[in-house]
């Protein structure tokens, strides 16, 4: 099982580290592009690079390494869970938590408790006001009996639970992934899609259960339930959750809600180039398309850019050669234009490489899949719980090749 | 405040200081000083505070503050074994820890103790465990079921002793199933170490527990009992559809691992479903979603997913055939995660698709990471060469991608010459004219891309309509170009010559008259000369052949995995064995005994039921792609060897087909080294490029073996001691039909190493130098681990006698026979090829015994038509010297026995490539011969096997 944690900077500096049983060998890389399984001659390290640490876990005998990085990322969403970030200070800050919480999570390597409200049961979050009455009155941030949810069937609920404003709200979030070539035709898109709920007993029903073929559930729901009648039932887990996602890829009803007409190319023999990117709306049913962002790599010989637009503001990254273009809101009647010169090193060769770019969108209510709760239903209250559901489509991997 | 403050270093004056908080009165000082001491110890740059500390620290233990409490066991479970006799102080609070009224205390305490690797602790810890076992609280239960796991690892016969396993295999009926999960898990870890303990000996009634259990736990507790359930053998397809049923569901969860657990589960259980069932159909259907949305997780994620993908595409294309667009590249994915990608596309291309994927490789190749794109424009090739109609696609393809030619070539160097090899590879039809190619995009290029773009425009000239122009176009500068592309060039036009005579004469005359001419590079000389004779003396018919002669077919994916491995793997879907496509017994460190996994034999449900034995069974009929690529004639393939000195570029490629051959070039190349060779006997100076690398794109020597081998060449006449059998030496390469060199040799394994013991002599009469040996691939990989160590020349007369370390690393073909083992040995004077045969028994390994009861179970599992009969005649010794004799090569005996006067012995042994061999041996006492019976997943190696007992036993 997992033998032991270590959480590495990027440049390379360990700062965290946790044995189980004995001391491991430690072995770092801080490159990109680390392979997430590296095999060492008696170890096998097994990481994840999130917010700029490496988590890198030790393992000596036979273990899925997806186990693993599976248990690596849901510790690093706990991080991020307590401490509002995932960050190196955020851990050095709270180390004393991070090594209760490990040691809650891992027993001898086998996970133990990872439900964010088990923990948050058994170690309180920190947070201002607590710290202050912890240090007036001495208590411990450290739960005393044993969580509840820890045993029973449904360990994403706490057993008495009571919340002050009985609410369920379901955010429904499409991410579109789409490859769009040269000429503007799609290569690949799909919609990553995710249900974000919150608590009480509900029973949601979806107009269109044929989109959801490709679905992954959290363990609240009844899957023979799916599976006979279509409807999603369950006891919510507390606070947010990831309810369901899903995946629909048939080209057919993948709407694009944006194209890019874009010229970069660069001049044989002169050490200049051209730039000109224009985004317009398609298919967005009637909805503003906001919160636009381009990014392009430019090749690595590329200097500068000179460039002008008509909507937004424009930076390049002379180091990185990343230029980022936030335009915010399209409107079709003036399209946002960005388009100028480049610059290349002076005797350079013309770069052979055609820069992608990299395209954030954001649409509010709308599911570009066409998805849509149509009921909710809620049983085991007396009361009527105020009900509420959002749409939202977003750009996930959206790509266009030039 | 935060902790941060923690880290700040502790000076000698505040480990007073800290002592003086421990043992305040003050709940909270004394808390504050501990989490100092384990900040500390986190960051592991003050030990010695910590040790220091250790008394008082284990005095705070007995407190009633949870927080503290835990932090004092937290600090305990890292200092307690470097002061056992100190952490003895703590047992006490720890037994009576574990009768605490509350459940989290007692789970702790009991966790807490199995984590202290103390021996003393440990035998307290035995009573308080016991009792945890069978506590009322499901949550001290699953804990103290971990808690036996620790304790086997620490002290494995004491838990033996105590009953712990007995216990531990009670929980998995427990009713909770948090409980049973983790019971599951201390199983399976404990079982790792002891593979034939039948620890998790599973019958239909656990199956079934487990099944419930499987819906009701934790996600990780789902991995672990989906893992188990993969180890479980159903005994009729009916049961096998009735557990993937169950298991089914698990694909939609949120979390991948299980939903990689369920997938091998299903894979495996697939094997015994009649494909003709709805269910299979249906089933099919299911497995593709899962596998796709992996691919939308994070990076690390989609690796692992892919890695297994690639073993799920290659058993069953069937799955994710339609799915081929989500393989397709994004540019900002992590390279790891895009060659794994552009694999599994070239598995999947078929007709169907081969269009889109074509499209979608040449988007590839103009991507910034030179590796990739190299990757690309292979795939590219093996795309052709697999899907037969896309050929013509492909030269079309190769054409477009003509026009960005320069950069992609640029780039790619010699891979771009593995495209057009890849049209060339499959059989051509006649049309596909490549038109014309642009000139200008070959102009200012390295010399490799030049080079392998000449060769191009030579090796299609007849379809490339301005092939003419082309090549005069490259001509102007023939001074400037280096040697090579010069030779290239030659080579073409000389190529071009002889598919259009009438109108390259001119052509012809002007490079060789340019090539002739010119002082310069020896090998051109030589060529050019050579071909000026050539075509001078024989017109006509002649060199149609060498020159234009096509290169021996090839199979698409030679990197296919062998069938039995792929099985193997299968059932290792989801662990590093399926990372790394090998299986654990080859990677996991000090492999303890790992069992052999193989995918259950498929029965129908009219078999009895209790027979599943009896099942004719074997490994998945449906027909795997073919492995082994034809063979071509031993010349050829030879030639297309990485031969050529490292200036040649080629190789660096380490294709997986025969590398790209430029046939004639290498021709011509020899031709080259004899005037080397003259160079070298004429003067020092005149030597020209050496022989450098011997063993080109193969990966480094096994670790070990290199070494070993060196030290022990020096021995290897005198110091044998007699217990591996070792042939002669007989002669391999007459000095008739080597220019004089003489080659005798033989094979032999010692201590692991595998060497070829050469005899080279001189019989010519001049000094041979220059040596260098390679291998064709062959059935088990052998390869040189070591150039051939020859560092004086070599006198006329003179013997020289070496020991050539070899390794199994070296790429695989199948050979007929299987122990046929081509090789090529060079010398100043020339290149030489024979073929020699191997006796198998120098790829018996070392740790080839067998379990006994893996034997029995093996034995019964192979089935009955892999069983080959042999007699080895006139053999007058007794079981125990034939054993004793066996053993000295590595054939153990796992078993004998006395039936009916004849003595049975029973027997295993490994080949380097992990495939098990089991023999019976009966000898009848009186009688002279020996019965060998052979039985062994892959029969065809049985008459080798029993031309090694033959070896052996008469040696």
């Amino acid at each position: 099982m997992i033998h032991s944690l270590f959480l590495i900077n990027c440049s390379g500096e360990m700062f965290l580290e946790c044995d189980y049983f004995f001391e491991a060998q430690e072995k770092a890389t801080d490159v990109e592009n680390v392979p997430p399984v590296i095999s060492t001659p008696h170890h096998y390290l097994i990481s994840i690079y999130r917010d700029k640490i490496f988590f890198v876990s030790v393992i000596q005998t036979e273990v899925p390494p997806l186990f693993v990085i599976e248990f690596l990322h849901r510790v690093a969403d706990t991080f991020q869970d307590y401490f509002g970030e995932c960050s190196e200070t955020a851990i050095k800050d709270n180390v004393v938590i991070v090594y209760e919480l490990l040691e809650e999570m891992l027993d001898n390597g086998f996970p133990l408790a990872t439900e964010s409200n088990i923990l948050k049961e058994l170690i309180k979050p920190p947070t201002i006001l607590r710290s202050v009455v912890n240090s007036i009155t001495g208590s411990s941030n450290m739960g005393e009996t044993l969580p509840t949810g820890q045993l029973s069937n449904i360990p994403w609920r706490r057993a008495v639970v009571k919340y002050t404003n009985n609410e369920a709200y379901f955010d429904v979030i499409e991410e579109i992934d789409a490859i769009i070539d040269k000429s503007g035709s799609t290569v690949f898109a799909e919609i990553q899609g995710v249900n974000h709920g919150k608590p009480s007993c509900a029973i949601g029903q979806i107009n269109n259960p044929r989109l959801l073929d490709d679905v992954s559930f959290h363990p609240c729901i009844r899957f023979k339930r799916w599976e006979s009648e279509r409807v999603l039932s369950f006891i919510p887990p507390d606070g947010n959750f990831r309810l369901i996602s899903y995946r629909v890829s048939s080209q057919n009803l993948v709407a694009i809600p944006v194209y890019v007409k874009h010229i970069i190319s660069f001049k044989e023999n002169s050490s200049s180039g051209r730039f000109d990117v224009t985004i317009g709306p398609k298919q967005n049913m009637g909805k503003t398309v906001e919160g636009v962002i381009v990014t392009v790599h430019m090749p690595k010989a590329v200097l500068n850019m000179n460039l002008t637009s008509t909507q937004g503001s424009y930076t390049f990254d002379p180091v990185l050669k990343v230029i980022t273009w936030d335009v915010g809101k399209i409107t079709p009647q003036k399209l946002p234009n960005l388009k100028g010169t480049v610059n290349l090193q002076a005797g350079a060769p013309k770069p052979e490489e055609n820069p992608s770019l990299n395209i954030q969108f954001k649409i509010q209510q709308l599911a570009i899949s066409g998805l849509k709760v149509n009921r909710l239903d809620m049983y085991g209250e007396k009361y009527k719980p105020f009900k509420g559901v959002k749409y939202i489509t977003k750009a996930g991997k959206f790509q266009v090749r030039t | 405040m935060t902790d941060s403050k923690y880290f700040t270093t502790t000076k000698k004056g505040e480990i007073f200081e800290l002592k003086a908080e421990l043992n305040s009165d003050k709940k909270e000082k004394k808390k504050e000083a501990v989490k100092k001491v384990i900040a500390s110890m986190t960051v592991g740059k003050d030990v010695s505070t910590g040790m220091a500390l250790f008394p008082d620290v284990v005095n705070c233990m007995q407190t009633d503050n949870l927080e503290l409490k835990k932090l004092v066991y937290l600090y305990l479970m890292n200092y307690a074994k470097s002061q056992p006799d100190m952490a003895i102080m703590a047992v006490n609070t720890f037994v009576k820890d574990c009768e605490d009224p509350n459940p989290l205390i007692r789970a702790l305490a009991v966790r807490t103790m199995g984590c202290i690797r103390v021996d003393k602790i440990t035998e307290y810890l035995c009573e308080p465990l016991r009792k945890c076992l069978k506590d009322e609280d499901p949550y001290v239960r699953k804990t103290a079921a971990v808690c036996v796991a620790k304790l086997h690892d620490i002290n494995a016969q004491l838990v033996e002793d105590q009953g712990f396993l007995d216990t531990l295999k009670d929980l998995i009926s427990d009713s909770n199933p948090m409980v049973v999960a983790n019971a599951v898990a201390a199983l399976s870890e404990i079982a790792e170490s002891h593979p034939s303990s039948n620890l998790l000996d599973l019958n239909p009634q656990s199956i079934n527990k487990l099944l419930t259990a499987l819906n009701e736990c934790t996600e990780w507790g789902q991995i672990f009992i989906l893992d188990c359930l993969a180890n479980y053998m159903p005994k009729d397809d009916r049961e096998a559809q009735s557990i993937c049923e169950r298991v089914t569901p698990r694909l939609s969860h949120a979390n991948s691992a299980v939903v990689l657990s369920a997938v091998k589960v299903l894979m495996k259980f697939m094997e015994m479903l009649s494909k003709d069932l709805d269910y299979y159909g249906t089933l099919l259907k299911k497995l593709a979603p899962p596998l796709v949305t992996l691919l939308s997780a994070e990076p690390e994620l989609q690796y692992v997913a892919l890695r297994n993908i690639n073993l799920i595409v290659q058993k069953r294309p069937e799955i994710l055939k339609h799915e081929m667009k989500v393989f397709f590249v994004k540019y900002n994915d992590p390279i790891y995660v895009k060659l794994e990608k552009l694999d599994i596309m070239i598995r999947l291309a078929s007709q169907a698709n081969i269009a889109q994927v074509l499209a979608e490789l040449k988007e590839y190749a103009t991507e910034v990471d030179v590796d990739f794109v190299r990757k690309a424009v292979r795939a590219i090739g093996r795309c052709a060469i697999k899907v037969e109609e896309a050929v013509e696609r492909v030269v079309e393809r190769e054409r477009s991608l003509g026009a960005s030619c320069r950069e992609l070539l640029q780039k790619s160097g010699p891979s771009g010459l593995v495209a057009g090899r890849g049209a060339h590879g499959a059989p051509l039809g006649t049309q596909s004219p490549a038109g014309r190619l642009c000139p200008s995009c070959v102009r200012r290029d390295q010399p490799q891309a030049r080079a392998a773009m000449i060769w191009i425009v030579g090796e299609y000239a007849e379809r490339i309509d301005n092939a003419d122009e082309l090549l005069e176009s490259f001509l102007e500068g023939f001074h400037d170009e280096s040697t090579q592309v010069q030779l290239q060039l030659l080579t073409a036009i000389v190529k071009l010559f002889l598919k259009k005579p009438t109108e390259t004469q001119e052509l012809v005359q002007q490079v060789l008259s340019l090539a002739t001419q010119r002082s310069g590079p020896v090998p051109l000389g030589a060529a050019s000369g050579l071909y000026s004779w050539l075509l001078r003396s024989l017109p006509g018919l002649f060199a149609q052949e060498p020159v234009t002669s096509a290169f021996p077919n090839i199979s698409e994916e030679t990197d296919l995995i062998e069938p039995t491995l792929l099985d193997e793997l299968i059932c290792y879907i989801g662990t590093l064995a399926s990372v790394y496509h090998k299986p654990p017994t080859a990677f996991v460190e000090g492999s303890r005994g790992i069992v052999h996994k193989s995918l259950p034999p498929r029965t129908g449900s009219s078999e009895s039921a209790e027979s599943p034995d009896a099942a004719p069974s074997g490994p998945p009929p449906s027909e795997p792609p073919a492995v082994i690529p034809t063979q071509g004639d031993l010349l050829g393939d030879l030639l297309n060897l990485d031969l050529g000195p490292p200036a040649e570029g080629l190789d660096s490629l380490a294709l997986p087909a025969p590398s790209l051959a430029l046939d004639w070039a290498l021709t011509a190349q020899r031709v080259a080294w004899a005037r080397e060779g003259l160079d070298s006997l004429v003067g020092p100076g005149g030597a020209g490029l050496a022989w450098s690398v011997l063993s080109p794109g193969s990966p480094c020597p096994e670790p070990g073996s290199g070494l070993g081998a060196h030290s022990s060449a020096g021995g290897v006449g005198s110091g044998r001691l007699g217990q591996p059998a070792v042939a002669p030496r007989t002669v391999w390469l007459p000095a008739m039909k080597a220019k004089g060199l003489e080659i005798s040799g033989t094979f032999s394994r010692q201590v692991g190493t595998i060497s070829m013991d050469l005899l080279l002599t001189n019989k010519a009469l001049q000094v041979m130098s220059d040596f260098a040996i390679q291998f064709n691939r062959n059935s088990f990989g052998l390869a040189p681990a070591a150039p051939l160590q020859i560092h004086a020349p070599l006198a006329p007369n003179q013997t020289v006698e070496i020991s050539l370390p070899l390794n199994t690393v070296g790429s695989v073909m199948k050979m007929e026979p299987l122990n046929n083992l081509q090789v090529a040995v060079k010398n100043n004077i020339d290149v030489f090829y024979f073929s020699t045969l191997y006796p198998l028994h120098i790829l018996f390994v070392e740790d080839g015994k067998m379990e006994r009861q893996m034997f029995l179970a093996t034995w019964k599992d192979i089935p009955n038509e892999n069983e080959a009969q042999f007699q080895i005649k006139e053999c007058p010794l007794s079981a125990d010297a034939v054993s004793s004799k066996l053993q000295g090569s590595n054939i153990f005996t796992v078993a004998k026995r006395n039936v009916e006067g004849q003595d049975m012995l029973y027997q295993s042994l490994k080949l380097t490539n992990g495939i098990w061999v089991l023999a019976e041996l009966r000898i009848q006492p009186g009688s002279p011969g020996l019965m060998l019976s052979v039985k062994c997943r892959a029969p065809e190696v049985s008459p080798y096997v029993y031309q090694a007992y033959e070896t052996i036993v008469k040696n």
